[in-house]
């Protein structure tokens, strides 16, 4: 982790809802809960990882963090500075900062534009340069990601999905950003083309100091590039950790059932290893369940998690968790928890301490 | 149960389809046999492979999101199916429909039969279309990649799900897909497929402990691995697949290959250079040689 301790991204108390509207006076009837009430931060040259199964709101988040949408309540910063309420106009110059890269490589692409005035429009939207200072860059950055100046004139059908998310990811750079939010960059590509994608990131990184967000549903992959790791489930943040400790040490039950349903190509261990099966699909966000949002498919449920909804805990490291059976904890650290609402990593770094990882792995309750 | 896996292009669906004469295109040409139960597919009239198909070998298909209609209600597309193939009346028909929705674990079967495709999850749909695949009792079942538009949860549903009715029906299973980790779960022996052409084939254990292919290696080693420590680099294969129009000379994987010599421009035969008889491979590399050479890609992370 090469970071300086200054968040480069504050996410505080992200609330993001749709309305769903019906009738001809498109009277509001319901809200989808896409975000609801995430914190967290993001220091600078740092990779975060955003996890969570299809419909848990980590794209909505991503994509208020660089305000392509606007929050509906709470507030973004960048350098310290709030974003959530800017207009078009004072938005501008922060879209060099910070760029995005999609998912869908066949969809993210105008397929009647040149690969050459693809990624050459962020540089001309921001007057960068002229015509031929442009075009020299974007040939740059043609090779930066991995692909040749002569594609220059060529169109996105001629690419296969790998070569098409380079240029979006050359689009992504052609401004040179401080923050980069990848939306599920190598989810729609081979395996073999995926481990490109991914060490192209990580070179990317170390040339331009980029910080990712990088939102992803494959743990493997998550593990892979991030330093730090938040797992959302229904529009809530229920855990975030320094990555290796997530996966050594889950301690929210979602989480480790997501983790043991990632298939491990090996067959002896992949019989050896319990295998937590989730019953049931994600509640809707519209009508989202009371209390602990995972309590119908948790398997450590009792009466407190459908009425209350626990908090974020701070469990030492830098590790929070929302749940009110966590796993991995000792009873030392469970009597020492702390509940705060407010989770600076600055704050997680005061309270960090050595910790016993002896860890049992059956649920405590929390003395609250 | 048998298990494929390749890349995209690879050619894993397009085998599959066209065991079952689903490929209706003018230009195609399909040559060799497919023997099943002594009778060759590829010679059956229309009639006769209509009753094979659906009946006594069915499909699931990739995208429960497109393969389903959207303009039928669920029950009546698992109905479809089965009045073709059995004898019985429409109220029969619909029991049955209900029964297997029950089986493959979707809850409230006997109302959620009448909902349509639109009102089912990804996960929920992806049941269906097993439901409606299990739904004449067919010996051989084809599942192209069930779970690929699947979280890792549903995911994980859905292949207990398979590996569960595979007993309960005593059916074969084909299971197409691109994730390792899948086929090490659930297959017996596993086909690797690569721009066409099955490069290695075996029993899983022989497959993923002794891999005698650089592709499968290559594939092996590309995975981020949560058993592992984290490797500082992926290993990944350079370059891309060859476009299908103007395979390379020789072995197909060759130009990506890092251990390609002299000999690779021919192309090698699918035969056990192992001391398995049903251990198969294309490469002509010495076996004791990929021992040394395949150490390091799949277990270094390094790029060879």
């Amino acid at each position: 982790m090469s970071t300086n301790g200054t968040p480069l991204v504050e996410v505080d108390s992200v609330v993001k809802y749709f309305p769903i509207k019906k009738g001809w006076l498109s009277r509001e009837v319901g809200r989808v809960h896409a975000v609801d009430d995430v914190t967290f931060a993001v220091n600078e040259g740092e990779t975060l990882g955003l996890v969570g199964e299809s419909g848990c709101g980590k794209s909505t988040l991503g994509r208020t963090i660089v305000r392509l949408l606007e929050p509906t309540s709470g507030d973004v910063k960048f350098r310290g500075r709030s974003i959530g309420k800017l207009g078009r106009r004072d938005l501008r110059p922060l879209r060099k900062e910070m760029q995005i890269v999609f998912q869908d490589p066949y969809a993210s692409l105008n397929p009647r534009k040149r690969v050459g005035s693809i990624i050459a429009a962020p540089l001309q939207i921001h007057g960068v340069g002229d015509r031929g200072e442009r075009r020299k860059q974007v040939q740059e950055l043609l090779e930066t990601v991995g692909l040749s100046p002569e594609h220059y004139n060529r169109f996105p059908h001629e690419f296969s999905g790998g070569q098409r998310q380079r240029i979006g990811v050359a689009r992504a750079l052609a401004l040179r950003p401080k923050l980069i939010v990848a939306d599920e960059p190598v989810s729609a590509l081979d395996v073999s083309i995926q481990s490109q994608m991914l060490n192209l990131l990580d070179d990317l990184q170390g040339e331009f100091h980029l910080t990712y967000i990088f939102i992803a549903h494959d743990l493997g992959v998550v593990r892979h590039v991030s330093d730090r790791i938040a797992v959302m489930y229904l529009g809530k943040l229920v855990e975030l950790s320094p990555a290796e400790e997530l996966y050594d040490r889950p301690i929210m039950p979602y989480t480790e059932a997501l983790l043991s349903a990632v298939p491990i190509p090996d067959p002896d261990l992949s019989d050896q290893r319990e295998r937590i099966v989730l019953e049931g699909d994600v509640p809707s966000p519209i009508n989202p369940p009371s209390g602990c949002r995972f309590h119908p498919r948790c398997r450590y449920m009792t009466e407190i998690c459908v009425q209350v909804e626990p908090p974020l805990a701070d469990y030492g490291n830098g590790h929070l968790a929302a749940c009110h059976h966590p796993l991995n904890v000792d009873k030392e650290t469970l009597e020492r928890v702390k509940v705060s609402k407010l989770h600076t990593p600055a704050a997680a770094d005061e309270s960090a301490k050595p910790r016993d990882t002896s860890g049992e792995s059956h649920p405590v309750v929390p003395e609250s | 149960m048998l298990g494929i896996v390749g890349d995209s292009g690879s050619g894993k669906s397009v085998s599959m389809m066209s065991v079952l004469r689903l490929i209706n295109d003018p230009n195609m040409q399909v040559e060799g046999e497919v023997i099943y139960k002594g009778r060759d597919l590829m010679k059956l009239d229309k009639d006769q492979m209509q009753e094979v198909r659906g009946g006594e070998i069915a499909m699931i298909f990739q995208d429960p999101m497109t393969s389903l209609n959207p303009v039928y209600k669920i029950g009546e597309q698992i109905c479809e199916g089965i009045l073709t193939h059995q004898d019985i009346d429409r109220r029969a028909a619909r029991r049955r429909a209900v029964e297997l929705l029950q089986q493959v674990g979707i809850p409230h079967a006997e109302s959620r039969v009448d909902d349509f495709p639109h009102q089912f999850s990804g996960g929920m749909r992806q049941r269906a279309m097993i439901a409606m695949a299990l739904a004449n009792n067919p010996d051989v079942l084809i599942a192209d990649e069930p779970t690929t538009a699947l979280d890792v949860t549903i995911q994980a549903q859905i292949i207990e799900l398979i590996d569960k009715l595979k007993d309960d029906f005593g059916s074969a299973v084909v299971l197409i897909t691109h994730d390792l980790g899948v086929v090490a779960d659930i297959a017996d022996r596993i086909g690797v497929m690569y721009a066409g052409r099955v490069v290695e084939f075996g029993a899983k254990r022989d497959l993923f402990y002794d891999p005698q292919h650089p592709y499968t290696w290559g594939l092996l080693g590309s995975i981020p691995r949560l058993d592992r420590p984290k490797a500082s680099r992926l290993h990944s294969i350079e370059g891309m697949p060859p476009s299908l129009i103007s395979l390379p000379q020789g072995c197909k994987f060759r130009p990506r290959c890092p251990h390609a010599f002299e000999k690779c421009l021919e192309e090698p035969d699918l035969v056990s250079r192992v001391d398995k008889r049903d251990h198969l491979d294309r490469c002509w590399l010495d076996p004791a040689t990929k021992r040394v050479a395949r150490y390091k890609t799949i277990e270094g992370g390094q790029a060879a």
